[in-house]
């Protein structure tokens, strides 16, 4: 039918102009989510990408300069210094030996550069991860235990 | 009362096991009493859940600290208000909750008809039984909040503790929205699992006719609205509380609560179609198959974290048992739609691309493609395991790329689809209906690109909301009109009376006049500021046209928490304009705090203030300070689309007999001079 096929032309330029955009969305967003352990074995170009780590706030690490926060972290067995840059007012659950999520680029010089950091105490559970929004569900139904 | 409550919660699950099982053999037998006693048991299942519920509840007010559950979210600080709140902080209790909610509509529907739609009521009795059965199933054996806390001894028994004192509720949680916004967001999940037991009920049983979807459409609806209110309200609940400026961020929790909302309001709008020309039934079906879907699934991501463990959170094996529900669920699915496809067969074809169908099509395209870009987002962690060895979440960047121009083009459609005739629309209608509201959609274009408005998306979406309000207002004048010449009420009188007397379609207008406001304030996010600074007492900081003056600090002793408040003087052009207190809480409890922010609020922006804490390094308050355009329209849109919904809920009144009479010499003079109205009247989704 000559109506369906104009629907389908529709459709598909529809479809495909959003594949488009969401490519390029994607290629602009996309995180590899690596463990502190994987970090370490990455090599070449892998080490450029955007990430996101996650591990433990060493205790007493936290070291408040302006424009930036110095701290480690650390997990399986590993530590890697970090530096907060980014612009948002770091989360009130990031304290020492609170699990956080660090999401930046590792710098040249061993040093990770963070954009983002979501932190949440290790004994409760907890809402929204580093302030970030989240709907209720979150904040209701994310249990640690 | 503990024992009380998880006695209850077992009965349930023995009834709604009879429910389920009896009702399958009633359907077999077709034996009246094992009907009815089918029907009672699920009854019965629903009253029991309510039993159990409430026992939890009276286990939270009356402090009792010997329940795992209690301890864990609530102490005796807290107030009643939120120790009632408290029962679906968690996961426990928001299992069982949503089991309540559930059985409030199940209830309704089994009592409602309980002596109509004889044919298809035990089909559906079984179908809601087998989800009760589901998430009882988890209540009772998985994730039990009637758990005692306890410990073992030595001897390996175990014995029982209670506590003085619980570890109180999570701050972020303390908030009168926190109160209604799950209630609200679960009331919606829960719904569409009504239309989800009618759809597969009609057609397991070949139910003849489109009258499931008559059955359905109210309960929908209700979904819907509750849906959709819940939505906001979370939108509201982090934008007031957690203090980061916004109130969407893309979050895969959030995500999960629009996935069945875009699906649910496609399906509202693609029921028409079948309803008024017999299509799209295979569609129909499996849009609410999917919403209901969404629904589990949606509750599986909050639950288990699936995606949350890309985060390195919450672990929990209860979502294997969703996984395996959703399985059920679509295995049952595919098979009644294989075994009985031919009944879903298309009783006509789409005769132009410019016709109501056709809008209607496009229409549920755009959503499906919004749900399948928002979902393939929120599992990309997952999928990118299983495909590549590597997890890779995608952010914000994806998701606003594919669906603010989807959200645009499904706001284009929301003006011009319900103006457009079934079947086909002539030239002459469309210029008819779109010539007025084209032209003061581009001269609202060009002022506000005069007021330096340059953002292209932002532009193009005031465009859109200025025709399709364009289009709405003109709707309600032509209607308005006949009625003034058929009655000589006055305006208001003549869109009341219009609109009640087709509520579903004048509803139905009131919710996209409510969507384009939300659209409004969607787009002022194009133009957000921000400013942080560190303040000594005494200091100012500049956003947009105010001045923030740091008066001084104090603190204030309240009953469950400390709060240090920021006291911040706002002027506008060197003229005071008001006080803003931002505020820190401290909950010595759990050793937690959260913000409070302070918002002054006006139809323009927002002043948005946070307390951002103190650097330790110089012992110096932060503040944070945003101006946000037009975000009041957000939530003011959703009242509108609210009560839009409760209007077009309202059974339409019918016509007056003094009008009719009055009708005869009136309409037949004017009704030929004002066509649009007759045949806008005429094709109304009634």
């Amino acid at each position: 039918m000559k109506k369906q096929a104009k629907f389908g032309i529709g459709a598909g330029i529809i479809v495909l102009s959003m594949g488009f955009l969401a490519w390029l969305g994607y290629g602009e967003s996309k995180t590899y989510y690596h463990t502190l352990v994987e970090l370490d074995s990455l090599k070449g170009s892998a080490r450029l990408e955007r990430m996101r780590i996650g591990g433990t706030v060493q205790a007493g690490s936290i070291r408040r300069s302006t424009g930036r926060v110095d701290f480690v972290l650390e997990g399986e067995g590993k530590s890697l210094p970090v530096s907060y840059v980014g612009s948002d007012p770091l989360p009130d659950t990031f304290v020492d030996n609170s699990q956080a999520l660090i999401e930046g680029r590792p710098g040249t010089d061993g040093r990770f550069m963070a954009e983002h950091v979501q932190a949440k105490c290790a004994s409760k559970y907890e809402a929204a991860p580093g302030g970030k929004p989240a709907a209720a569900p979150a904040a209701t139904q994310r249990s640690a235990t | 009362m503990d024992v009380f409550g998880s006695f209850a919660l077992v009965l349930a699950f023995v009834c709604a096991l009879y429910a389920f099982g009896g009702g399958i053999a009633a359907i077999i037998t077709r034996h009246p009493l094992l009907i009815k006693s089918a029907r009672q048991s699920g009854m019965a299942t629903c009253g029991l859940i309510f039993v159990s519920t409430l026992s939890l509840v009276y286990l939270f007010v009356s402090d009792n600290y010997s329940v795992a559950y209690v301890v864990s979210h609530s102490n005796r600080d807290l107030s009643t208000f939120f120790k009632v709140a408290a029962l679906w902080s968690g996961q426990e209790g928001s299992l069982l909750f949503w089991s309540f909610l559930l059985a409030i509509y199940v209830f309704s529907v089994l009592f409602v008809y309980r002596n109509k739609n004889g044919e298809l009521m035990p089909y559906v009795g079984v179908i809601l039984a087998g989800v009760q059965l589901f998430f009882l199933t988890i209540s009772n054996f998985v994730a039990s909040p009637f758990k005692a806390l306890g410990v073992a001894n030595a001897g390996g028994a175990f014995d029982f503790v209670a506590r003085a004192d619980g570890s109180g509720l999570n701050p972020v949680l303390q908030y009168p929205e926190m109160v209604i916004h799950p209630p609200n967001l679960y009331s919606g999940y829960t719904g569409f699992t009504i239309p989800f037991a009618f759809a597969l009920a009609a057609l397991l049983a070949r139910y003849p006719g489109e009258k499931w979807i008559h059955l359905t459409r109210k309960w929908t609806m209700i979904a819907w609205c509750f849906q959709s209110m819940g939505i906001l309200l979370g939108a509201h609940w982090a934008y007031a509380v957690l203090g980061w400026g916004g109130y969407w961020g893309w979050d895969p929790v959030e995500n999960a609560s629009l996935l069945p909302w875009l699906t649910g309001t496609a399906f509202l709008h693609s029921v028409m179609m079948q309803e008024k020309r017999g299509m799209m039934k295979v569609w129909n079906v499996w849009l609410v198959f999917l919403t209901f879907m969404l629904c589990i699934l949606g509750t599986l991501l909050t639950r288990s974290g699936v995606v949350s463990s890309v985060h390195a959170f919450a672990q929990s094996n209860i979502g294997n048992w969703f996984v395996g529900f959703l399985c059920i669920v679509l295995g049952v699915c595919l098979g009644a739609y294989f075994k009985n496809r031919d009944y879903l067969k298309s009783e006509n074809q789409l005769d132009s691309l410019v016709s109501r169908e056709s809008g209607f099509l496009f229409n549920n395209l755009l959503f499906l493609v919004a749900c399948i870009a928002v979902l393939s987002g929120s599992l990309f962690p997952v999928f990118s395991e299983w495909f590549t060895g590597s997890r890779i979440s995608v952010g914000a960047p994806f998701f606003n790329k594919v669906n603010i121009p989807l959200g645009l083009m499904i706001l284009f459609l929301t003006g011009v689809g319900p103006l457009l005739a079934w079947r086909k629309t002539s030239l002459d209608s469309l210029r008819r209906n779109f010539q007025l509201p084209s032209i003061i959609a581009l001269l609202a274009g060009i002022v506000a690109f005069g007021f330096g408005w340059r953002e292209a998306y932002a532009l193009i979406c005031l465009i859109l909301c200025a025709f399709v309000a364009c289009t709405i207002v003109q709707e309600f004048y032509r209607g308005a009109k006949v009625v003034r010449v058929r009655t000589g009420a006055d305006w208001l009188t003549a869109c009341v009376d219009l609109t009640l007397r087709n509520t579903r379609r004048y509803g139905g207008y009131i919710v996209h006049f409510g969507m384009v406001m939300i659209f409004i304030g969607l787009a002022g996010q194009a133009f957000n500021k921000e400013v942080e600074k560190e303040m000594p007492v005494g200091s100012t900081l500049k956003v947009g046209n105010y001045e923030l003056l740091l008066q001084s600090m104090d603190q204030k002793q309240e009953k469950n928490y400390v709060a240090e408040r920021m006291i911040v003087e706002v002027m506008k052009d060197h003229k005071p304009v008001m006080m803003l207190y931002p505020e820190r809480r401290n909950f010595p409890t759990n050793q937690e705090s959260g913000t409070m922010v302070a918002i002054y609020s006006t139809l323009r922006e927002d002043l948005y203030v946070v307390y951002a804490g103190i650097n330790p390094a110089t012992s110096q308050p932060t503040m944070h300070a945003f101006i946000n355009p037009l975000v009041k329209w957000v939530w003011w849109g959703g009242m509108v689309v609210v009560m839009g919904t409760i209007v077009a809920l309202l059974p339409n009144r019918a016509a007056v007999v003094v009008l009719s009479k009055a009708e005869a010499p009136a309409d037949a003079r004017e009704l030929g001079a004002m066509r649009p109205a007759q045949v806008a009247l005429r094709e109304g989704h009634d």
